[in-house]
């Protein structure tokens, strides 16, 4: 059977099984629109958000980030997992038990205004188009090189998939098939991983392989990696970094933001009780660390690999003949995404870091500068033909990798729709609006979000490159923190919360156009975007988390002279602080 | 709840201690580890390199999930000692 076919058989297997699902699942009210009518089990609910968490950044991303990076890019894998430990004990408990559907309803009850909903509204609308962005066209990459389809024509197909089950569904739909999603996500990438761990270390799990030896040369395999790199003028794997400011920064960014996302936080208002809020977010870091504790073994085994193929005889020796290159380098040659240029003419593949304290070697060497450029986004795709795994397990991390795009835009867009038709069209516009009508709003929002989503996808603006940044610098600037001094303290009142938000979105946005361009328009940057012009050594990625301290700051001394918060606000802050009384969610 | 005042006081601090005890650990293992003290754990092998890579990209993870479990069964512990649970 062809590759295209197994590929085919997997991809089709998996969407149907989300359609039937979908089918399965639907939505007979807005409470089972937007939390799945509150009963999903603890442990459910946390594979569900593992997989709404888990988008294509880290499933197809990451492990490329890092075997680029080696240790100076651990920040995303502890900053997209330690802000659990924030939700667990900062927000999510006391948002289950406030029991409303979306981020912006606690917002606005707890500051008592309407201009607090709205600001928490365009704040969580800006976060989650932004980032929906990214699954899209992650999705139509997947799509582009596993079913040799167009990008723009997988990118339909799966905007069609998501219709199906998030319209039909809402929230219902949404959490049964990220459970599906996540099963299928999850073994595509563990799969792959526990064979080359066996390959190269000869140990069955691959975190105990990253730290074991490699069985060719007897040396730990970090220690062998480190050697190797370093023989081509790239840094050590392994090597601590300078800047440790923004190494911190850019980590607390990351986790304040994962806290701080809409669509993360609504899946804790779907379990039961109070209680299970708790257990759940547990689980929910129990499922996402089985990847990102394979991640980091993934990028360094990957990162051997690819030396290993391109220098066969070791880093000292010839590199490969173009003309023998495997069949994995021609196949993604044809998506641009690995790129050859013999510079010296020699018929052979140089891949090293041209930079002036390697250019002596490089001339002894006959080497006229690197010659492969490898996206990093492809590591964890061609992983299994690097290794020449077979090919049922190139078509599992097809299925695996639109699974991860999938899920998280389904979760994005519902985060997204509940804001427009519950806090805009029923909190705002029409508070007189019926049950059955809401419903229908929300469907209609979800259908519009989608095709925004899909347009949005196909012609990315200049900006898509930078969504991270945005996305988690509004997440940790503004939502965060006024959803955090919402619960603890007392004394934050509108005038306060307002302020705090606006001055963290404003400080952070401004902060990362100074050096990304002025709403991104290409050209426009006040700064070139390189550590030397950071002030204090800060990057635009890292500024979330100043962003908040910015929010906080604001808030206590706005409140601090202003009025304090009315007693009814006063009591809904105790109340939300006790788990006694936490009906399921409800309606107003 | 509304019994005693004072309960619900005592409960709300002892949910505050827990979680200060809780991130205190985060922040050491992550930041301190991980990252700043990094150096200092320099001297500690582990599998080709040191204790403070292992923590940064396997150790900080592991701690988590041990903090969120472990602050999740205290706390509902907690809800029944001061008689604030769910039913």
């Amino acid at each position: 059977m062809s590759q295209f076919a197994i590929n085919m058989i997997f991809v089709v297997g998996s969407f149907a099984l989300y359609i039937a699902i979908a089918i399965w699942a639907r939505a007979g009210s807005t409470k089972e629109f937007y939390v799945a009518g509150g009963g999903v089990h603890p442990v459910m609910n946390g594979m569900a958000t593992a997989a709404d968490w888990m988008s294509a950044a880290s499933f197809i991303s990451m492990a490329g980030l890092i075997s680029v990076g080696g240790y100076a890019n651990s920040t995303y894998l502890m900053g997209w997992t330690g802000g659990y430990v924030l939700l667990a004990m900062l927000l999510a408990p006391y948002l289950r038990k406030f029991g409303k559907f979306t981020v912006p309803d606690f917002i606005g009850d707890r500051f008592y205004s309407s201009g607090a909903r709205l600001v928490a509204v365009a704040c969580l609308i800006i976060a989650s188009v932004t980032y929906v962005i990214g699954q899209m066209t992650g999705a139509g990459v997947a799509f582009s090189r596993f079913l040799e389809v167009s990008s723009d024509m997988g990118l339909i197909i799966a905007a069609v998939v998501v219709f199906m089950y998030a319209v039909l569904g809402g929230m219902k739909g949404i959490t049964y098939t990220q459970v599906a999603q996540y099963v299928v996500l999850i073994v595509a990438y563990t799969i792959p991983a526990v064979f080359i761990s066996l390959q190269l270390t000869d140990t069955l799990l691959p975190p105990v392989g990253l730290f074991s030896e490699h069985t060719q040369s007897g040396v730990p395999l970090l220690q062998k990696l480190d050697e190797v790199v370093r023989e081509l003028g790239f840094v050590d794997y392994t090597a601590d970094v300078d800047n440790k400011l923004n190494m911190v920064l850019f980590t607390l960014s990351l986790m304040i933001g994962t806290a701080g996302l809409p669509h993360v936080i609504i899946r804790f208002f779907t379990v039961p009780k109070v209680a299970d809020a708790r257990w759940s977010a547990g689980w929910a870091l129990v499922f996402i660390a089985i990847l990102y504790l394979t991640a980091p073994a993934v990028a360094s085994m990957a990162r051997l690999n690819l030396m290993t193929t391109i220098y066969p005889a070791g880093p000292t020796a010839d590199a490969i003949q173009y003309a023998e290159r495997p069949d994995w380098i021609k196949n993604w040659e044809k998506t641009g995404l690995i790129k050859f240029e013999d510079l010296n003419g020699d018929g052979r593949i140089q891949l090293y870091n041209h930079t002036p304290q390697f250019a002596e070697k490089a001339a002894e060497r006959g080497w006229k500068g690197n010659e492969l450029t490898v996206n990093n986004d492809i590591l964890v795709l061609a992983n299994p033909e690097i290794a020449n795994l077979p090919g049922w397990v190139v078509g599992l991390i097809a299925a695996g990798g639109l699974a991860a795009a999938l899920s998280t835009a389904a979760g994005l867009l519902l985060a997204i729709s509940s804001a427009v038709s519950h806090d805009l069209i029923k909190g705002s516009i029409n508070p007189n609006i019926s049950e059955k009508g809401e419903l229908r709003a929300a469907r209609i929002s979800m259908a519009v979000a989608i095709v925004v989503a899909t347009y949005l996808g196909m012609n990315p603006p200049g900006f898509a490159a930078q969504t991270v940044a945005l996305a988690f610098g509004i997440a940790a600037a503004s939502i965060f923190p006024a959803l955090m001094m919402g619960i603890f303290s007392k004394r934050i009142n509108s005038k306060g919360a307002i302020c705090g938000m606006l001055a963290g979105l404003i400080s952070t946005t401004v902060y990362i156009f100074l050096f990304l361009g002025w709403f991104f328009i290409p050209g426009t940057a006040s700064y070139e975007n390189i550590p030397a012009n950071w002030f204090f050594g800060i990057s635009p990625l890292s500024f979330g988390a100043v962003g908040a301290m910015i929010n906080f700051t604001v808030a206590f001394a706005v409140s601090a002279v202003t009025e304090k918060p009315p007693v009814h606000i006063q009591d809904l802050v105790e109340s939300v602080r006790f788990p006694r009384g936490a009906g399921t969610a409800v309606d107003h | 709840m509304a019994d005693d005042k004072h309960n619900a006081q005592a409960y709300w601090q002892a949910n505050l201690r827990l979680i200060i005890i809780s991130l205190v650990i985060w922040t050491v293992v992550s930041y301190g580890f991980g990252i700043l003290l990094r150096p200092l754990l320099a001297g500690i092998e582990v599998g080709g390199t040191d204790l403070g890579f292992w923590f940064a990209q396997q150790g900080s993870i592991l701690t988590y999930i041990a903090l969120i479990f472990f602050y999740a069964w205290r706390m509902n512990k907690l809800d029944k000692e001061y008689g604030v649970d769910e039913e």
